[in-house]
């Protein structure tokens, strides 16, 4: 469903990513480790459309990247931060979001559903985003990408810096959506229990992809 | 009239003003004697040269020589303005359009509503003052914007991530940056009469003029400034927030840092 192809990414002379080749296919959950600075986070962006890269191509089913309209793309193809920050002042600008983005209604009976899926519930809603804990906003920031599910969730050391709890939740919610939604898992993640677990690992060390 | 007349020989004795801020610089070591010099020489040569400019065209008044004055202002409010958008891709070309645009609408306006006559006494200096104050709501835009496209910039890569259009991951800035073009107008609104009495004001007080019929004039150019720097500050906010933004709907990073 998504296929990397002789990708490269350069900055100044500095190649940060070499010559990448990559196949996903639909359904997949892949776990993306690698040292720090190795180039996870540039790939992922590139695959995300964040960022272009600077030769090479993504496909994604079947069609070229550049090819898609941006916007909607990216509504397929989902990238969730590490360090998400809250816009504006309520939870539910936050929610309301991915509406405000696809010019529906608020739906607010079903992000209570989902609410209740990352162990809040409805009255988050109403709160401030200066009331909730570190853990809390990841779990609100994941639900932004997925309360319209994407066909590829992208996710950038979502857990990082999070307690056990709250990782175990997002994990859930995470493997749910590839169980239960088809949606298809790119992961990058430090985290020991993440990768023991992990089925399917792809290993980056100085930009390159490194063969097992 | 001659109650109004500064002979040069006063001129020169006014300059002990100067003197005293030259004195306290020195003192205080505030290092801006140099720069107080060099502006009050150039606040006078281009003073002098306005002023017999001015005396010609007024005096001449022949259209093209009126539009030709109208043109050098707006080339360099624009011009000036766009020097503060530095960092922002077409800051000059966008805030001459602004001015541009906005001073021509203000000043027919004024014109077709019958405020003021299509004279160069009347239209020169309005269209200076229109266009200074537009290019100064300009520039604190500009200057808005940029801070705000650095310091959110996190949030704005989340909104794109979510699939949002450049313009709703933009809304917030923009929003901020015509206020904050706008803001300055409204707060010396405000306090006009109470804490000063506005520069064309006292002018026309102080030449002489019914001080209830220069007020009505004082009135009209509230109402042209509230009008001119919403319309230029709407205008250039919404043509450069594009500038942040490359074709794939991606911030352009290496403006913001
Ligand atoms: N815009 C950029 N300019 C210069 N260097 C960059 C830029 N983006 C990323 N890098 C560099 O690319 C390398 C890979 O970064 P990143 O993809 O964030 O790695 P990872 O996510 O694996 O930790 C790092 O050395 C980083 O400093
Ligand atoms: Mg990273």
């Amino acid at each position: 469903m998504i296929e990397v192809k002789n990708l490269n990414y350069q900055v100044g002379q500095q190649k940060i990513l070499k010559n990448i080749n990559l196949q996903v296919p639909r359904d997949a959950y892949i776990t993306f480790i690698g040292p720090s600075g190795s180039g996870k986070s540039t790939l992922m962006r590139i695959i995300a459309s964040m960022l272009n890269a600077t030769s090479g191509e993504v496909l994604f089913n079947g069609k070229n990247q550049s090819e898609y309209e941006p916007t909607h793309y990216r509504h397929k193809v989902s990238y969730a931060f590490q360090q998400p920050t809250l816009f504006g002042r309520t939870i539910k600008e936050n929610l309301e979001f991915p509406y405000l983005v696809r010019r529906k209604e608020f739906d607010r009976s079903l992000v209570t559903q989902y609410l209740e899926m990352v162990n809040l519930n409805e009255t988050y809603i109403d709160k401030s985003v200066n009331d909730v804990s570190g853990g809390e906003k990841q779990r609100i920031a994941l639900l932004r990408n997925l309360i319209f599910p994407p066909e590829v969730l992208i996710t950038d050391e979502v857990t990082t810096g999070l307690d056990t709890e709250n990782k175990t939740i997002v994990r859930k919610l995470i493997d749910q959506f590839n169980k239960e939604r088809n949606v298809t898992v790119l992961r990058v993640t430090h985290d020991d229990t993440e990768i023991s677990e992990a089925h399917n690992t792809i290993t980056i060390e100085n930009g390159e992809i490194k063969n097992v | 009239m001659s109650d109004l007349t500064v002979s040069n020989g006063t001129l020169a004795l006014a300059f002990i003003l100067v003197l005293i801020a030259l004195y306290i610089g020195y003192q205080e070591k505030l290092k801006f004697n140099k720069e107080i010099l060099i502006g009050v020489v150039r606040a006078i040569v281009q003073l002098a040269i306005v002023g017999y400019v001015l005396k010609f065209v007024i005096h001449a008044n022949e259209i093209w020589l009126t539009l030709a004055c109208f043109a050098i202002i707006v080339i360099n409010a624009g011009w000036n303005a766009g020097k503060r958008g530095n960092g922002i891709p077409k800051a000059i070309p966008i805030s001459l359009f602004a001015i541009a645009v906005d001073t021509i609408t203000t000043v027919a306006i004024l014109v077709a509503t019958g405020s003021i006559k299509f004279i160069p006494a009347q239209i020169v200096p309005f269209t200076g003052m229109v266009a200074s104050n537009i290019m100064v709501a300009i520039g604190l835009c500009f200057r808005n914007m940029k801070q705000t496209f650095a310091d959110r910039h996190q949030q704005i890569l989340e909104k794109l991530a979510l699939g949002a259009n450049i313009k709703l991951a933009s809304i917030d800035i923009l929003r901020e940056s015509i206020r904050s073009g706008v803001q300055p107008t409204i707060d010396s609104i405000k306090t006009m009469g109470l804490v000063s009495l506005p520069g064309m004001m006292s002018g026309l007080i102080f030449a002489g003029v019914d001080p209830v019929k220069a007020i009505k004039y004082q009135i009209m150019i509230c109402f042209m400034l509230l009008e001119s720097t919403s319309l230029g500050s709407i205008i250039s906010c919404y043509l450069a927030y594009k500038q942040f933004y490359n074709q794939q709907k991606q911030l352009n990073d290496e403006l913001i840092s």
